[in-house]
């Protein structure tokens, strides 16, 4: 089980994500994105942007990018084969694009307990912002089973 | 792109993706930065007592995410939340799909799902949209 006064203590360092073209062109590519603001930097300032766009489920991948995603979770003594991801959120305050430097802040706002310790709900949020600005917020649902407890 | 008021009941223009190859997996894997070995290696899963890998939650979220931003431009886009509710199997080919549910004070909500052609349910949405 996940300590529980631990998982909302932990301190989890702030992330500077440096949005690169390429990065986003991959990513666009992988998900069979063909919309040229995602993909072509003058397609994308025609269309009135100063970069190519982030785009909208990308703020998730931003927080993958620490040495080791995952840590917080291990931590927590969490087996990460067991591991689902649950629900996912974002809220958007702005564009962010390509040459942008974002701030990421991720802190563990809830855990719950499920199906009698079967499994337990982290929820986990990243504030990204750019300066003083906030551009999103991105709140994760991991649901860790337990598998032995299910029995 | 929506070229007249946004009305309850209104589609989205619904899109089948190409089945989820492993290489698919792979790409997504390396350019989302989500690289949890169990959507990519085969050894990992079968050692969690799975059959094979399966597909991000995440990738469905971004197919469904090309479905709102090819429907508005994305700075209309306030909110997008999904629930993931099946697992997507590999060579799974999902279909992303989309309705205006409400229209209130400049804001549009819209129901968004995700399914694979054996009609499961994969993942479940709502995004809110400026109407206007």
């Amino acid at each position: 089980m996940i300590d529980v006064d631990k998982a909302l203590s932990l301190e989890l360092a702030p992330l500077t994500f440096e949005v690169e073209r390429g990065r986003l062109r991959a990513f666009a590519r992988s998900i069979g994105e063909t919309d040229p603001v995602y993909l072509d930097v003058r397609a994308a300032q025609a269309a009135g942007h100063p970069d190519l766009v982030v785009p909208p489920t990308f703020f998730f991948s931003m927080s993958m990018e620490s040495d080791a995603p995952f840590a917080y979770l291990e931590s927590l003594g969490v087996d990460m084969r067991f591991v689902l991801h649950g629900e996912q959120s974002f809220e958007y305050q702005r564009l962010a694009y390509a040459g942008d430097a974002l701030v990421l802040h991720d802190r563990i706002i809830d855990v719950q307990v499920k199906r009698g310790g079967a499994m337990e709900l982290v929820v986990k949020q990243t504030r990204v912002h750019r300066g003083e600005v906030l551009v999103a917020t991105a709140t994760g649902v991991i649901v860790v089973q337990h598998r032995q407890a299910a029995a | 792109m929506t070229s007249r008021r946004i009305q309850v009941g209104d589609p989205l223009p619904a899109f089948s993706c190409s089945p989820i190859t492993r290489t698919t997996l792979a790409l997504f894997a390396g350019a989302s930065g989500d690289t949890n070995p169990i959507h990519i290696d085969l050894d990992v899963a079968r050692s969690a007592g799975l059959d094979d890998v399966f597909a991000h939650g995440m990738l469905s979220m971004a197919y469904l995410g090309r479905l709102l931003t090819s429907w508005v431009p994305q700075d209309r886009i306030i909110s997008y939340a999904v629930r993931f509710i099946a697992i997507t199997p590999v060579h799974a080919a999902p279909t992303c799909t989309g309705v205006v549910s409400a229209v209130n004070d400049g804001v549009a909500t819209v129901d968004l799902t995700v399914s694979l052609p054996d009609g499961t349910v994969t993942l479940t949405g709502r995004a809110d949209i400026h109407s206007d």
